[in-house]
């Protein structure tokens, strides 16, 4: 079977070039990253983890991290499962082989969603435009992750460090999440990268 | 915002949820021998409530699981919140929304 190589290009590529630095609330895209849905019976999640090679948490809304790797519990019996600069095809290969005789379901997402970062100290602040949840540390803690709103788009939140968030977004609403995002923080001073 | 609590995530504002109709409506277990009458009764028939409703929620922008809620359809009172295959009364006193709708 022939194979045509395709470039993937990241759907924030064109709108995150040349925005104001804002030290208050930085944006900065992610790299692509190899993503899973993986959801199934119990006996099935210590075989995912050990082919994954990251514990999947077992609390709803948490994630794991092992170096370039990481597994948010978006649901009871719910995992995303993303290994930033990988191959998919790869991983893919090895976790259904390991998990073939379970209960379960694998899904590759990897085309689905780009993630960016929103980092400094008014993050919360601007997010707060936008989600509806507490985006305090007693309510929304470093390692929290969850499924929820920005705008009108659904993303999935999560909280890396105490001043910085990442958002992963389906690729049709990315820019209008990061356009949301960047008009907020226009209400600090900035610095232009271009003038 | 009306918050609402999820059974998995706790509270969580009311526009993460979406409306799944009625509860505890139970799939006859052998359709083919139910007459057209009794398949529409299943199909289309809901109480229209007025008072303590037993429905069905989504939270579908957050864990994505369905959930139930008995909600008081005069005052939008949310008394309690369950799994579904739990029964209501078994959730704790201490789990279960302070009178007036907050959620502890
Ligand atoms: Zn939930």
């Amino acid at each position: 079977m022939g194979r045509t190589a395709v470039a993937r290009v990241n759907s924030l590529a064109q709108i995150s070039r040349g925005g104001p630095e804002v030290a208050e609330a930085s944006l900065s895209v992610l790299p692509d990253a190899a993503k899973f849905v993986f959801r199934g019976r119990p006996s099935s999640w210590p075989v995912a983890a050990e082919a994954f090679g990251v514990e999947l948490p077992q609390a709803v809304n948490r994630f794991s991290v092992k170096g370039g790797r990481k597994a948010y519990c978006v649901g009871p019996d719910e995992w995303l499962l993303e290994a930033v600069g990988e191959d998919p095809g790869e991983i893919f290969h090895k976790l259904s082989e390991s998990l073939a005789s379970h209960s379960c379901s694998l899904v590759d997402v990897s085309h689905r969603s780009d993630t960016f970062e929103i980092g400094g100290t008014r993050s919360e602040y601007v997010l707060s435009h936008g989600c509806p949840l507490d985006l305090s540390e007693q309510q929304f803690p470093v390692g929290m992750c969850t499924r929820t709103l920005i705008g009108k788009s659904p993303v999935i939140l999560s909280r890396t460090e105490r001043a910085v968030f990442q958002i992963d977004v389906w690729r049709s609403f990315s820019s209008y999440v990061w356009g949301l995002l960047d008009e907020v923080r226009r209400e600090f001073p900035s610095r232009s990268r271009q003038m | 915002m009306l918050l609402i609590k999820c059974p998995f995530c706790g509270p969580r504002p009311e526009i993460e949820f979406a409306y799944g109709g009625q509860a505890h409506i139970e799939r006859p277990k052998d359709p083919m021998s139910l007459d057209d009458e009794a398949w529409a009764e299943y199909l289309y028939i809901r109480n229209n409530t007025r008072g303590v409703h037993s429905e069905r929620w989504r939270h579908i922008n957050g864990c994505a699981r369905f959930f139930n809620v008995r909600r008081d359809t005069i005052s939008d009172e949310i008394l309690v919140t369950y799994k579904v295959g739990e029964a209501p009364d078994a959730v704790p006193e201490k789990d279960r929304p302070t009178k007036g709708g907050a959620v502890r």
